[in-house]
């Protein structure tokens, strides 16, 4: 009976940068980033909404804090968050329900979800700037 | 003999479930918020889409939702990262104090589209 206990010389690797994370893996950490940006960008959002409805003066104060060029570059941030959030995520239902689950189709899907997102990210950008 | 620890049953399927019907919830408001929202932006066509019983219903959905769909995955994110037990366990706490106080105050402090008129009885 071989001894399993007894310590094998295992291969060290401590050099990772050949090591590249594939598409699919950048999609799910960027997912998990994003997700916790929009959870910080929350309460922000949620007063925001409240100051709008809350009288007419409230709106143009919103108004006025959205059109400060930081706010706006904080936006574009927190729109790329949720973007990217809402698209991998709903690839994410997509593998859940089977579809897609091929390692190609997985890989292009993840790509998708990149593009889509800067996509759709700019053509706002250059609307609200 | 095993050493298990057993926490109940389930939590990890309710999550689970919870965080994919959340998502679809957020997703379908999004869809109708793009098509209903007021162009141009006004005040006044900002206030009347809000004043909406199905819009307050729906924005109620989308606020309770978020908290959630924001609990759990802040919750997942913070299990992954922190080991040490007594951090975590002071830790865990504040997701989901952080969502019911929002909740509560969103309830208070938003009367334009608060969650609790929108169960309001129709005049």
């Amino acid at each position: 009976m071989p001894d399993l206990t007894a310590k094998k010389k295992r291969p060290l690797w401590y050099n990772l940068s050949p090591l590249n994370l594939p598409v699919p893996g950048l999609v799910s950490i960027f997912h998990r980033v994003s997700g916790v940006v929009l959870f910080l960008g929350l309460i922000a959002f949620l007063y925001l909404l409240d100051l709008s409805l809350a009288s007419e003066s409230g709106y143009a104060q919103a108004a006025g804090v959205l059109r400060a060029p930081i706010a706006k570059l904080l936006v574009i941030a927190s729109i790329w968050a949720l973007l990217h959030h809402m698209c991998a995520g709903i690839r994410h239902l997509f593998l859940d329900v089977d579809v897609g689950t091929s390692l190609h189709t997985a890989r292009r899907s993840a790509f998708a979800v990149f593009i889509a997102s800067l996509a759709l990210t700019a053509s706002i950008a250059v609307r609200i700037w | 003999m095993v050493n298990r620890i057993i926490v109940g049953a389930h939590y990890g399927l309710k999550d689970w479930l919870a965080q994919r019907v959340t998502a679809l919830l957020m997703i379908g408001y999004t869809v109708i918020f793009l098509v209903v929202w007021p162009r141009p932006m006004s005040y006044a066509g900002w206030k009347a889409l809000f004043a909406q019983g199905w819009m307050r219903f729906a924005t109620f959905l989308l606020v309770a939702s978020v908290l959630i769909h924001a609990w759990i995955g802040m919750r997942n994110v913070w299990m992954d990262y922190v080991k040490h037990t007594g951090v975590r366990l002071a830790n865990l706490e504040w997701p989901s104090q952080g969502a019911v106080s929002t909740q509560s105050w969103w309830g208070r402090a938003a009367p334009a589209c608060a969650p609790r008129c929108s169960c309001r009885k129709r005049a």
